[in-house]
């Protein structure tokens, strides 16, 4: 059938179950039951530390078909999954599902585990690199759930699936499980996608390389949650973790983008005192934040917070006393990691916390404007950030859909045609972020106003602005590349995305 | 009129670049033909330029192409093929009466054979050895083509054998020269571009003292120079505020029938109105005025 957003979802998708349709999305309103959880005693003459994997292993309730989570904080650097990965591979187990929160092209081994069955079911809120190209060859025996990072959380949180055990990359330990992410030669910050983990899983093991005397001074996820600490050499390469500093872009036309929108968010209304914001890391997103900067410093606004990945130039903001508080679920650089440790209104959140649309309010909820990227987005303002241009999987929500359902004001940020291919289509490849929930498109051809925010059209509409509909910014693209060749798939669902609220936005399919 | 506050420099050869020429905001854009393309990329860059001026829609911002010099052996080709495609203008670079005189041939020529009116292929000269600079005058009334003249401050540097520094007082005499040549003549003055892209305070020094000497406009060779350039040259809201009272006070005297009248106790007379007049008329295509 078809759902409210015309794509074809099937009422049952082998491999996945039955499907909730999306019927929009403040719908399911319903909160999710915490699931119950079960501590295990540890007693005083217990050892939680280990130095070796294999004899660590020989302790846990390994078994074919289980779940086993990682977070993604060290990013395309890490080790830890790879590591564990090997030894199960090792230990002959198969069917094992993994709930990543994040797969990055530094996990290209577990491409010959999908093909040897080791690896059947794959969950996480961004898969790009040789796994995301693997699933959308359909080697991955079950459908690849692609969530949301509030998703995420909901969905241990409810219950909805259970991990048996969570392997979590902890840059500093000690022998106990406190656990920061701000200490030691692997420090990525803030460990938000790390707390769902780590209170929900039955088992969880610490891997570190950074073992510290007890008590660790800081601590972000403690030791009454933590069943096991290893140590090793090294849980990831820092290269690969955090950037020395996030640059914002010099590319022209980004910065003509970001002016556009800087303008734009000025002329909204929304930007005044108590504003809250967030962008990403892209080289655009931080430009809107330079701009910003400008305009907030001139007209003497400070914000309330700033959040989301935390890079540091938001942290600079901060410093200059332009937000009063920045809410962080993962750091994207040295300075923001910096910052993590030593700024007190510097406040690191879960996952759950951050953009969990069914607990008792996230801070998306909290957003006035955020800025977000897109790979597509069709004349109803439904985003692709899941496929790119020749439809295999390459990214994903990540936080995308969450904050644009939260936000007052959602922004999407592009170049219109780049190389030779437009950003805006007839009809999204992949839906990610349903278009309700996106209100303004920004391209260095003009600025599109959903039609559904009927309050802004008014307001801008003897703006000086250069406003179209986002059927001219389409026809403008068209005029330069042509009509674009379909994709052509087969017919084999490779990959279910989930809304936020565990509903089913689209399907991918089996590339041809 | 035409505005020429910002004349962007485009390397003809990249393609991202002519597709998004037109939305920086640049009054004018450059394709460029000659230095920004290496010698084995004449062609591409040709080619390339031709589908975008057959493809894009520019719309009001004027588009030229600047050919090779008459010396190098790819000018001839480049008038051949760029002149049909009738872009606003050709630029002539390391202009002289002389060269202007052979480009003038050329362009009647091709005119008569596209079957365009006679003289509607427009030149801007770029003014950049010292003989250049001593022959603008005669360049300019050499051909009624000539719209605008640029001032090229590179290769007059290296002509002249001096250092090229960041004040430009090397470039003083030229700069004034220049600039009366075009005012008796009546064409555009544009000011050579400032080098250092990320120096945007030097950028805005640098363009108020070409402003003051007469320039009314600068060459840019990146786009994140717009902005810093179109501020120094269209008029602040005080320039636009004066001017709007002088013309209201116009319009009072001229009502009580008076020839000559003062405002803030000054006289004022036909160069005032005409500056008010010039001032708002920018004002005006800028989007300045309310």
């Amino acid at each position: 059938m078809k759902n409210i957003l015309e794509r074809e979802i099937p009422e049952f998708i082998e491999g996945y179950g039955n499907v909730k349709q999306y019927k929009g999305y403040l719908s399911n309103k319903d909160g999710v039951i915490k699931k119950d959880f079960k501590f295990k005693t540890i007693s005083a003459q217990d050892s939680k530390l280990h130095t070796d994997l294999n004899k660590l292993m020989d302790k846990l309730p390994l078994k074919d078909g289980m779940v086993v989570s990682f977070h993604h904080h060290l990013r395309n650097g890490d080790f830890v999954l790879n590591m564990v990965m090997e030894e199960i591979e090792k230990r002959g187990y198969k069917n094992i599902t993994i709930a990543a929160s994040s797969i990055f092209p530094c996990h290209k081994g577990l491409v010959k585990m999908i093909e040897d069955k080791v690896v059947t079911q794959i969950y996480a809120a961004y898969i790009s690199g040789p796994v995301a190209e693997a699933i959308s060859q359909g080697k991955l025996e079950r459908p690849a759930i692609m969530h949301t990072h509030g998703g995420r959380a909901r969905i241990f949180e409810s219950g909805e699936r259970t991990i048996d055990v969570a392997f979590m990359a902890a840059p500093t330990s000690d022998e106990y499980g406190n656990i920061n992410g701000v200490d030691g030669k692997s420090a990525c910050g803030a460990l938000g996608y790390a707390h769902t983990d780590a209170e929900l899983a039955n088992i969880v093991v610490a891997i570190t390389d950074n073992l510290v005397e007890y008590p660790n001074t800081t601590i972000e996820i403690n030791q009454t949650l933590v069943d096991y600490v290893l140590v090793v050499d090294a849980i990831g390469n820092p290269k690969g973790i955090v950037s020395g500093t996030t640059q914002i872009t010099k590319n022209p036309i980004g910065l003509k983008v970001a002016d556009l929108t800087a303008k734009f968010i000025e002329e909204s209304g929304y930007l005044k005192n108590g504003m809250s914001f967030q962008t990403g890391a892209g080289g655009i997103s931080l430009a809107v934040a330079a701009q910003l900067k400008n305009i907030m410093k001139r007209k003497e606004i400070c914000g309330s917070f700033a959040s989301g990945g935390i890079t540091g130039y938001i942290v600079d903001m901060y410093k200059e006393g332009l937000f009063k508080a920045l809410f962080d679920v993962q750091c994207f650089d040295l300075d923001a990691i910096k910052s993590a440790k030593e700024n007190p209104a510097h406040i690191t959140m879960s996952a759950s916390m951050y953009a969990n649309a069914n607990n008792k309010g996230a801070v998306v909820n909290k957003l006035d404007v955020v800025i977000l990227g897109a790979t597509e987005i069709d004349t109803n303002f439904n985003v692709n950030v899941t496929t790119g241009s020749n439809g295999v999987i390459m990214g994903g929500s990540g936080g995308h859909s969450d904050t644009a359902a939260g936000s007052k004001l959602c922004i999407i940020v592009s170049q219109l045609v780049n190389s030779r291919i437009s950003v805006v289509k007839d009809k999204v490849t992949t839906l990610t972020t349903p278009g309700e929930t996106v209100d303004i498109l920004v391209t260095e051809r003009g600025i599109a106003i959903n039609p559904l925010r009927k309050d802004l059209l008014e307001k801008f509409k003897d703006s000086k602005l250069p406003l179209k509909t986002i059927e001219e910014l389409r026809e403008i693209a068209r005029n330069m590349t042509g009509q674009e060749n379909e994709i052509e798939f087969e017919d084999e669902i490779v990959a279910v995305v989930e809304y936020r609220d565990g509903t089913v936005v689209d399907t991918i399919k089996k590339v041809k | 009129m035409k505005l020429r506050r910002t004349m962007l420099f485009m390397p003809g050869n990249n393609p991202g670049m002519l597709q998004t020429a037109d939305t920086f905001g640049a009054d004018s854009v450059i394709f460029d033909l000659e230095d920004a393309v290496a010698l084995t990329e004449k062609d591409a860059a040709r080619i390339l330029v031709t589908e975008a001026m057959r493809t894009m829609n520019y719309g009001e911002t004027e588009v030229v192409i600047r050919i090779n010099p008459l010396s190098s052996p790819f000018a001839m080709t480049d008038i051949d093929k760029m002149a049909r495609l009738k872009p606003d203008a050709i630029l002539l670079p390391k202009a002289t009466p002389e060269d202007m005189e052979i480009l003038k041939k050329e362009l009647e020529r091709i005119e008569k054979e596209e079957g365009f009116e006679s003289g509607t292929i427009k030149v801007h000269a770029l003014v950049e050895t010292a003989y250049g600079v001593e022959t603008v005058y005669e360049t300019i009334k050499s051909s009624n083509r000539i719209q605008a003249v640029l001032l090229g401050g590179e290769d007059l540097a290296a002509d002249l054998a001096v250092k090229r520094t960041k004040d430009s007082e090397e470039l003083f005499y030229a700069r004034t020269k220049v600039v009366n040549a075009c005012k008796a003549l009546k064409v555009d003055a544009i000011d050579t571009p400032f080098t250092d892209t990320n120096d945007y305070e030097g950028l805005a020094g640098d363009s108020r003292k070409a402003k003051m000497l007469g320039f009314s406009g600068k060459l840019a060779i990146n786009p994140r120079q717009i902005d810093t350039i179109h501020e120094v040259y269209s008029p602040t809201k005080q320039e636009i505020n004066n001017a709007l009272r002088v013309m209201a006070a116009k319009e009072e005297a001229e009502k009580e029938g008076l020839g000559v009248f003062s405002l803030d106790g000054k006289m004022v007379d036909l160069p005032i109105i005409n500056r008010a007049i010039q001032t708002l008329e920018i004002a005006e295509m800028i989007g300045l005025l309310d």
